[in-house]
Formats: C-alpha cells, structure tokens, sequence
C-alpha cells in the first residue's frame, strides 16, 4: 500500500532547486541570456509579444494598403508602387498579387499574431505567476519554442521578398491552386515557404503546447487544486490541449502538399488542365486536403479564441469587484467547445458536395456549439450586472470582447445552417462573421490582456489616456468596417475578388466600401498609438508603487514588482481558496494566499 | 493506515506534486505520443479514404511477395521478418528500461545496445524493400507498348493482369493506381524516420549511460522516456503493417 503511495523524488516540484539556480544566474548572466536566449518565461513571453506586435503591423499594414485599391477600385496610388514596386505597377495592385496579399495578411493574423503573439504570450507569462510556479517545466523547451517561432517568421518574412512572391492561395492553401506552381506565380517558390514555415511554427506551438500543459498538471502550488485555478488557466490548459492534437493534423497534410509539389505525387490531383497543359496526376482528392486542414482549421479558430475568453472572464471579475458568475459552468463550456472544436470542421465544406446526411449530422454538432457559447456570455453578463465596475482600459477591452463576440457568434448561426450556407459561402458575409467572432474579438482579449498585465510585465502603466481613445475608436471602426460586410454579402458579393465591378448589381456598395477604407486607415493609425504607447511606457510610463495595482486575488501580484527569475523571492506562497472571492464577507477581495477564516461564509 | 491512505489519496489534484505521480518530461511524452498519433492517424485515414475511393486496388501479396536472394513466390515472408526484428527490439528496450530500474549500468547498455541494432537492421531491410520496389521492373502495356516499369511515386506497375499477353514469359499488366506509391513511400518514410530518430536518441541515451549520467542522477528516467518514444514507432508499424501488407 505505502509503496504505490510513495512519491517518486523527482515528481514533488522542484521550487527550491530553481530558486537556488536563480541565485546562481544572477551573477553571470549577460545581456545575452537575459534578453535574447532567455529561459525566463517572463522574457519569453515579452519575446513573443513584441515579435506578434511586429506581425501584425506588418499584416494590418497589407489590409489597409489592399483595402485602399478595394475602396478605390479605379484609381493609382503612388503609395502601392513604392511599398509594392512591380507587383504594383502605375499604382494598382496586379489581380494575382491581392491574392497573394490577403494570403499572407490571413496567415500573418491567424498564426503569427493571434496563435503565436496571444497563446505565447500570455501562456507564458501566466501559467507560471498563476500556479505559484518558478518557472515552466522545461524551460529549456520553452525557450527553443520560441526560436522555432522566430525561424519560421524569418522563412515566412524572406518568402515577401522572392522575385515570385509570396503564397497566394489564401490562408487556407488549398490545391490544386497551392500544388501547381504553373497555375499561378504565388504558387511556386513563395508557396514551398509557405509550408515549410507552417512546419517550424507547428514544431513551436508543440514545443509551447507540451510546455503549457505538463507546468499545469504539475507544477501547481501547494493547495492549488485544479478547481482553485483562474480562468485565464483553464483557458489555456484547453487551448494547449486544442493545439497538441490539432496541429500534427495539419502537419500530415502539408507534408502531402510539399510532395505533390516536388516528387510528382497525386495525394491532391486528378484530372488536371493547366494553360491547355494536360497533368499526368491522377486518382488524388482536393477535397481530402480541406478536411486535413479544417480539422486543424476549426480547432484553431478555438485555439484563437479560448485564451481571450480565459483573461477576459478574469479581467471582468477583478474590475466588477465581484466573483466570477459560475465558475464550474464557466469551465463546463470550455470543455464542452473544446470536445465540440474537433467534431464540426466539416461545416466549412458544405459546398464541397459533401452527403447531406452527413452535412445535417455537421450541422447539429455546429449549432450545439451555441450553447456552451451562450451560456459563458450569460456568466459575463451576470458577472458584470451590479458590479462595482471600474472602467479601465482592460475592462472596455473586456467588454468590447463580449460584445463582438455575441454579434459574431451569432451570425455564426446563420452559417452553420448549411441550406443558408449555399447562398453565404465564399462571400463577404463569411469574412465579418470571422473578423468579427475570431479576429476583433480575440485582438480585444489579447488587448485587454496587455493593459491588465503590463504592469506585472514591465512594472509601469500603460497611458489610460490613450488607451480610452484607442478603445472608442476601434470598437466603433470595427463595427463600421465589418456591420456592413454583412449586407454585401447577403447581396451575394464574393469574397477574394479585387474587382467587382463587372457585377452591375454590386455597383450600389462603392461608396459603402469606400467608407469602409476610410475607417480602416483611422483604426490602423490609432494601432500605431497603441504601439507607441506600449514601447514609450516600457521606458517612460508611470512607475508601479504597490504589489497589487488592481486589487486581484491571484499569485502573479505576491510577487515582487518587478520578479526576478524564479518569481518569488522567498518560500512559494500556498493556496487555500479558489481565485474570485471579490465582495465577500465586506471585504473587497481576499487573495489566494489567505487562509479560510472560521466564521467565513461560502461562496 | 488507511485513513491515512484515503487522505493522502483525495490530495494528488490539490497542487504541490504531481497528479499521477510522474515527472513532467514523461507527462511531455506522453502528450507529444498523443501528437503524432495524430500525424499518423491523419496519414493513415488519407491513404484509407482514397485507397477505397478507387476501383481497383494492387494486392499485396503480389507486390511484396521478394526477399533478398527470393525473386518472388515468398508472399510477406520479408516483412515479416522486419516485423519481427522490430517487435524483437521493443522486448530488447523493456529490458533495458528494467535493468534501469535496478540502476544496473552494464545491463542497460547492454540491452540498449540490441535495441539500437535491431532498429538499424529494421532500417536496412527498409532500404532493400524500397530499393527493390523502386529498381525492380515489371512490364506494363501503355497506349499499345509494352513498357518495362518500377514502382515509384508517379507510376505504379500493379494494374489488371492483361490476359493473354505475355513478354519474355512474364505476365503484362496495366498501369495501376498511383497513389499507391505516394502513400507507401510517404507512410512508411515518414515511419522510417521516426525509427531513424528513434536510434539516435537510443545511441545519445547509451553514450550517456556510458559515461555514467544517470548514475549520477541517481535515476534512468531518460532511459524510461526513450522507452516509450521506442515502442510507441513500434506500435504505429504495426498499423502500417496492418493497412499497407495486410488488407
Ligand atoms: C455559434 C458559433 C459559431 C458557428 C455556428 C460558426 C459557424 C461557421 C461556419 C458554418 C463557417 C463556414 C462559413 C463558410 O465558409 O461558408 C464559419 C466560418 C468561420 N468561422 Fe465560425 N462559427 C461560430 C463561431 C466562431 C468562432 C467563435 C470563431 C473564432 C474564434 C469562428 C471563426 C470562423 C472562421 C475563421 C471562419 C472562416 C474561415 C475561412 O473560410 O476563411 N467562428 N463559421
Ligand atoms: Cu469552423
């Protein structure tokens, strides 16, 4: 009996050895273990935040430059040559090249900002501070994550300076257009990059992903049970878990397409006519490759969107100065997305011909997806309703979230139906229903994440100033670029086109789209003064004074303003309560590390 | 004692330790054999649902039916043999990871040592099998002509038997389904390099060994994980085995 009990030595968590190896470090380490190979999750995940930041400038930048030639279909624009040269000639972007603009701003956001720039960032900097842990399990992993992230943002960054291109086959690359480098410019060297990046940053997202997930199940402090664990955790367990069995899916078939690329396989092609060129490929399915991928696709999405929901519902409860509402249902939903993520990607191939017993089998696990997502916006809801809000900037970001992600989820609704589907398939309406539901939602949580954490990053503020005006202006430039995107593509207008004007019927949007231009210029320049804030108050912004600015219950504020490597000076702190008491007993909030009192009510 | 047992058991959930009692980088293990479960599975499923979306399949009997030395007549005789020396490597690995248990230095290497051959004897015959697909040549009538064929990523020889006709006294086929080669090179590729890497960390691990790492570590831990990265390759050829040799 004692015997299958006994604890094997090297399972109990090792604190006190990392402590003393923090010791250690402190003596020899240079500028260029500290700041470049550091293994120090805080610094890896500030690495990961400033290299997301400089991927989405650089994949708003093309939405903004392509959307100029969308607003203003006829017109040249000095601009677009010179940032573009010959892919831009006299001014207006070449048909081919918008293509391979949307591809890369779409890879650019999903993976390299919103995967890699949110999970990585915040993963990193929380799950240790949160669980009361002195570092990741492996931190040597964790580091070299990072660097197959950066690898594969240099292969992916070299690939928009290659005489053909970049890949331009949308960020979902399906062939036989990405399997042809006849087919299209976009499809020869730039879209063998394309792939070989996408295997780097998979390696990267396991290597976090493995991380992420043997720290939580192991490395929790004294009395930090799972169930006394925030949100923000629980979010991240599961997206870690999304993305450990999702990505070697989408592993598989890249491989495939790398081979039908270059050794003269058919696992995509059949049947094929380029430029009156009849191919010898036969017996391969394209539509095999779009389940490859949607089994990644779909889960990704979620992937995307677990970890803004985790700081989001965190957020909101530490500013409402209330609990959290249903913190077990809260979990319960997380679960139920995860299990759901896997089981609907076929909904994005309705169109495919696809048996329709099968679509309508995908359309009820599609639709069940709403309930687990309602009732979390009910707990948000309900967390925030009588609550004694304080309005900071996080807290607009973590409204705004829950507000783009109701409107997009349910337009999400109307998609998942699949006799509805047929008619808003590739059109504008598929593109707001996931700029709204993934890509404005999760870069709210993202945001209302780095105002609440900076000062734990960087142990300054963010300006608040400037961070209203950044909130106004981009929830409201969202709305207007993204609300009416709807209407046009309830007129049937197609996605991925650069010029729509030979459709008489779409003539009636010109000046809805030039509206749309207009505001998204505005939204980007406030982005820029969001990043100009971020790097100015890293240096210049108002000095935090007390361990716990916001007043929170969770670990991450026992420890030092600014935490060394190893977090905690002295003893790791224990745990005795779960993370929301806000309110209780006349008292404002309690922190983790307060032992129950005897006459304590239950919360 | 048994109270005392019941309470120490509801706290393996309540932080401080490990739940199931492992250390964290067999817990990675274990989540990263999860992974490439997936890769595999992702494979495998592929080269299902087009193996069955086509009319005619080649039989394996008769693609593999060689052995060095056999030129035919010897159905899976030398798959087989690779099957064995493999599932013969995994006992090899058990009773290394075993001997570490004991910390008995000398009987991990030793074992270890087998397992690393047999999965360098798995890969030659690997290398003699493609080699032999590859080279070998089989007539197959195209457009009219008869045309002497080896089976690659992009031609396949395995077609219907054309009755009737004959060159040089071996049966004429027609040509057959392509994908064919491109799942069997691509899966059993991609097996093969996990078996590849599966030996580099075993010689990595038995360098280790030998300079007395774990001994000072006080335990072979390295050696457990190794273990199972090792029979989790072995357990996925058998799937492998199973899909492209067997049905
Ligand atoms: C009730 C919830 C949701 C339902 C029923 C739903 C349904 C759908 C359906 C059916 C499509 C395919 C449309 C088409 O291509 O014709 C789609 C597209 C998409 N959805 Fe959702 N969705 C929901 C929530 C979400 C969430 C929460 C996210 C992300 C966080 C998301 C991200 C996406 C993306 C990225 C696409 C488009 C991918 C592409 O074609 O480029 N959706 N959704
Ligand atoms: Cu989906």
């Amino acid at each position: 009996m004692s015997d299958a009990m006994s604890v094997h030595p090297e399972v109990v968590t090792t604190h006190d050895v990392h402590h003393d190896e923090h010791h250690v470090h402190h003596h020899k380490e240079t500028f260029i273990t500290k700041y470049v190979f550091s293994q120090d999750h805080k610094t890896i995940g500030k690495q990961f935040l400033i290299t997301g930041i400089i991927w989405a400038i650089i994949g708003g930048l093309f939405s903004v430059l392509f959307r100029l030639q969308l607003g203003y279909p006829d017109q040249h624009f000095q601009i677009l040559e010179t940032v573009f040269g010959k892919w831009a000639e006299g001014g207006q972007i070449k048909p081919e090249f918008y293509y391979a603009l949307v591809t890369m701003h779409g890879t650019v956001l999903v993976f390299f900002v919103l995967t890699a720039g949110l999970s990585g960032t915040f993963a990193n900097i929380l799950i240790p501070l949160q669980l009361g842990a002195r570092d990741m399990a492996s931190p040597f992993l964790n580091m070299l994550s990072y660097w197959f992230f950066f690898l594969a943002s240099v292969i992916m960054l070299s690939s928009l300076f290659i005489s053909t291109g970049p890949a331009a086959s949308g960020w979902t690359v399906y062939p036989p257009l990405s399997a042809l480098g006849q087919a299209s410019e976009g499809s020869k060297l730039g879209m063998d990059m394309w792939l070989v990046s996408m295997a780097m940053f998979i390696v990267s997202s396991l290597l976090g992903g493995l991380n992420y997930i043997s720290t939580i199940l192991n490395m929790r402090t004294k009395g930090m049970s799972m169930t006394r664990m925030p949100l923000t955790i629980w979010a991240m367990f599961f997206t870690a878990v999304l993305g450990v069995l999702s990505f070697p899916v989408l592993l598989s078939g890249a491989i495939l397409l790398l081979f039908d690329r270059n050794l003269g396989t058919s696992f995509y092609l059949s049947d094929i006519v380029v430029n009156g060129q009849i191919l010898p490929n036969e017996g391969g399915s394209a539509i095999l490759f779009q389940h490859l991928f949607w089994f990644l696709g779909h889960p990704e999405v979620y992937i995307i969107l677990l970890p803004a929901m985790g700081m989001v519902s965190e957020i909101l409860s530490v500013n409402s100065r209330k609990p959290i509402f249903g913190y077990m249902a809260m979990l319960g939903s997380l679960f139920a997305i995860c299990i759901l993520a896997f089981l609907v990607w076929a909904h994005h191939m309705f169109v495919t011909g696809l048996n329709p017993l099968l679509g309508s089998i995908f359309v009820l696990l599609t639709l069940l997806i709403a309930v687990p997502s309602a009732i979390k916006v009910f707990n948000w809801l309900t967390t925030l309703w009588r609550g004694n809000i304080r309005f900071t900037p996080a807290t607009l970001f973590a409204i705004g979230f829950v507000s783009l992600f109701i409107s997009g989820g349910l337009t999400g609704i109307f998609l998942g139906n699949s006799t509805i589907d047929i008619h808003l398939h590739d059109t504008m309406f598929v593109v707001a229903h996931f700029h709204i539901v993934m890509g404005v939602a999760s870069f709210f949580g993202m945001l209302a994440g780095v105002y609440h954490w900076f000062p734990k990053m960087f142990g300054r503020y963010l300006n608040s100033t400037l961070g209203y005006i950044h909130f106004w202006v981009t929830i409201i430039g969202a709305y207007l670029i993204f609300w009416p995107m709807h209407y046009q593509g309830l007129a049937g207008m197609p996605r991925r086109y650069l010029d729509k004007s030979s459709w008489v019927s779409f003539t009636q949007f010109g000046e809805l789209d030039k509206m749309i231009t207009v505001v998204s210029i505005i939204v980007f320049a406030v982005q820029l003064m969001f990043v100009f804030n971020f790097f100015y108050s890293i240096f210049k912004g108002r000095k935090v004074t007390t361990q716990n600015p916001w007043g929170a219950n969770t670990l991450e504020w026992t420890t030092p303003i600014r935490p060394g490597h190893g977090n905690w000076e002295g003893e790791i702190p224990e745990v005795h309560r779960w993370p929301y008491d806000y309110g209780k007993d006349g008292r404002e909030f309690i922190p983790q590390t307060e032992p129950i009192g005897e006459n304590e009510s239950k919360h | 004692m048994s109270t005392q047992a019941t309470v120490h058991q509801t706290k393996w959930w309540s932080g401080g330790k490990s739940p199931f009692n492992l250390e964290y980088g067999k817990l990675m293990m274990w989540y990263f054999l999860m992974s490439d479960a997936f890769t595999f599975g992702a494979f495998l499923i592929s080269y299902g649902s087009i193996r069955f979306s086509q009319n005619y399949w080649p039989n394996p009997n008769v693609v593999f039916d060689s052995a060095p030395g056999i030129h035919g007549g010897a159905p899976l005789f030398f798959v087989s043999i690779m099957t064995f020396i493999l599932i013969v490597s995994s006992v090899t690995m058990v009773l290394a990871v075993h001997e570490g248990h004991k910390g008995n230095r000398q009987g991990v290497i030793k074992w270890l040592a087998w397992t690393i051959v047999g999965g360098l004897a798995f890969l030659s015959c690997q290398a003699w099998e493609w080699h032999h697909l590859i080279t070998g040549e089989h007539a197959v009538l195209v457009n009219g002509q008869v045309e002497l064929w080896g089976q690659n990523m992009s031609h396949n020889p395995w077609g219907p038997v054309v009755e009737g006709v004959t060159y040089h006294g071996h049966h004429v086929t027609t040509p057959g389904p392509v994908a064919f080669g491109g799942y069997f090179f691509g899966i059993t590729g991609f097996h093969g390099f996990h078996v590849f890497s599966g030996v580099i960390i075993n010689i990595i691990m038995l360098v280790m060994a030998q300079k007395g790492v774990f001994d000072r570590r006080g335990h072979y831990l390295m050696i457990e994980k190794a273990g199972l990265y090792w029979h989790f390759v072995d357990l996925v050829w058998v799937f492998v085995f199973l899909c492209f040799y067997l049905i």
